[in-house]
């Protein structure tokens, strides 16, 4: 940590500890992946992967490549004992259907009832993609956001009203940023937990938002 | 005596028509049917609508398919990757449709044709642009959106093993969208690295029953195979 806020890989450590032992979990593509860095290894926490797996093992090393088993990603990764293989189908049924615990997401931009815009700018001459985000913004018991607090322009990107096209509506539950924790839901946003001197006020300056408190300390 | 083998990739696609929509099995590389998809694109069939979850890599397979404008629009979720400049261009030019589906709408719209639903609702995607002007209902204080199926007059899905009854086993990640597509297509190709003898799959083990496979196509073993080197 540097003074008041956390690197990626710091807010990457800091959730993982929030996963329990026994948790159905799918990262998403890009920061989520970095928390299986930290999963603590006397908990067993089974990795879901949205093209047709549950077990899923780390990235898989050079010599150790099979193309017939890939992550969301693309990327090669591993099998653990007691993996599983599945259709499509049934993957995106264990979302939908409320099976997985746990599901991390990055963001554009988070608005404090919860809404999640992750998918797409809205620039005009995007090529628009939307793979199985709006899938996994709805398809977990706990939706969880990791993302740094403001844009490289100083920008929150935590808000009162999302500006770019939302994934899905009311679905964050908790988001962590690099300087503080917050949990989401119709009431706004409350802050759980500060990084290193960073005060509510600081963050109600950055945000524009009201932001509740959930204990004294804060 | 039933054999749903085809002798190959070309036989097993000679009579598709102009016009046809087809579904194509893969989730990037894993379960491309990558033999079949160059037999498409030798058949020479045009005005094609094209399922899959993305839009071609590169120049070969899916990518070239659309690159020789036999394409007129592609029902995907993520047609957008580092190399997809085929698609992009001709989507920047707007010389091809594209029907752009969450991932699990695309796959449950492909599983309900094969299972005979009429059309379902979800909660994905309630609220967002790609739900724009679809009905909508609260069912038990939740939001979803009606969404209807996919057919396909063929589905080309890549296998590991069948029998001349068209059963299927598949290798890890590589199912994907495999087993919906074959249930949902009028005619489900699939291409296998072996076609083993009757009575050689374990019953408990076969994931596509031949039922919804109509044609198999033997194309050897993958893993010798040039189009795996960027991937090792």
């Amino acid at each position: 940590m540097s003074g008041n806020s956390w690197s990626r890989a710091e807010i990457a450590e800091r959730l993982a500890q929030d996963i329990p032992d026994g948790a159905y979990m799918n990262l998403g593509i890009g920061l989520p992946t970095l928390v299986s860095n930290y999963l603590p290894s006397d908990r067993e926490i089974i990795l879901h992967t949205e093209n047709g797996m549950l077990g899923m093992g780390p990235e898989a090393s050079a010599g150790h490549i099979d193309p017939d088993l890939i992550n969301a990603g693309k990327i090669p990764v591993t099998e653990l004992p007691g993996a599983s293989y599945f259709h499509h189908g049934d993957s995106f049924g264990m979302m939908r259907g409320g099976h997985l615990d746990v599901c991390v997401l990055g963001a554009f931009q988070v608005s404090q009832t919860g809404d999640l815009a992750n998918w797409s700018t809205g620039a005009p001459d995007a090529i628009p993609a939307v793979g199985g985000a709006m899938d996994l913004a709805i398809g977990a018991k706990s939706v969880y956001v990791m993302m740094e607090l403001a844009s490289k322009s100083g920008v929150s990107k935590l808000v009162d009203v999302c500006t770019y096209p939302v994934t899905g509506i009311g679905c964050v539950t908790r988001l962590y940023t690099d300087r503080a924790i917050f949990d989401l839901g119709p009431a706004g946003a409350t802050v759980i937990e500060l990084v290193g001197d960073t005060t509510v006020d600081e963050l109600r300056e950055l945000t524009g938002l009201t932001l509740h408190t959930s204990n004294e300390r804060l | 005596m039933i054999s749903k083998i085809s002798e190959s990739a070309a036989a097993a696609l000679a009579d598709i028509a102009d016009g046809s929509t087809i579904m194509i099995g893969g989730f990037g590389l894993a379960g491309q049917p990558v033999q079949l998809i160059d037999a498409l694109l030798e058949q020479g069939a045009s005005d094609l609508t094209v399922v899959s979850n993305n839009a071609g890599n590169g120049d070969t397979g899916l990518a070239a398919l659309i690159g020789s404008k036999r394409v007129k629009k592609i029902i995907c979720s993520f047609p957008r990757q580092v190399d997809s400049y085929i698609f992009d261009a001709l989507y920047r030019a707007g010389e091809i449709e594209l029907e752009l589906v969450p991932q699990g709408n695309l796959a449950e719209r492909i599983r309900a044709a094969g299972a005979g639903i009429g059309a379902f609702f979800t909660p994905t995607g309630f609220g967002t642009t790609l739900a724009e002007g679809k009905e909508t209902r609260v069912i038990n204080g939740r939001d979803y959106v009606l969404e209807h199926p996919i057919f396909a007059d063929f589905a080309l899905i890549s296998a590991y093993r069948a029998d001349r009854l068209g059963n299927l086993t598949y290798r890890k990640t590589s199912r994907n969208f495999g087993p919906i597509m074959a249930s949902a297509a009028a005619v489900s190709v699939a291409q296998v690295d072996r076609i083993v003898p009757l009575g050689d799959l374990d019953p408990e083990a076969v994931v596509t029953p031949g039922i919804f496979v109509n044609r198999v196509v033997e194309t050897g073993d993958r893993f010798e195979k040039e189009e795996w080197a960027d991937v090792r």
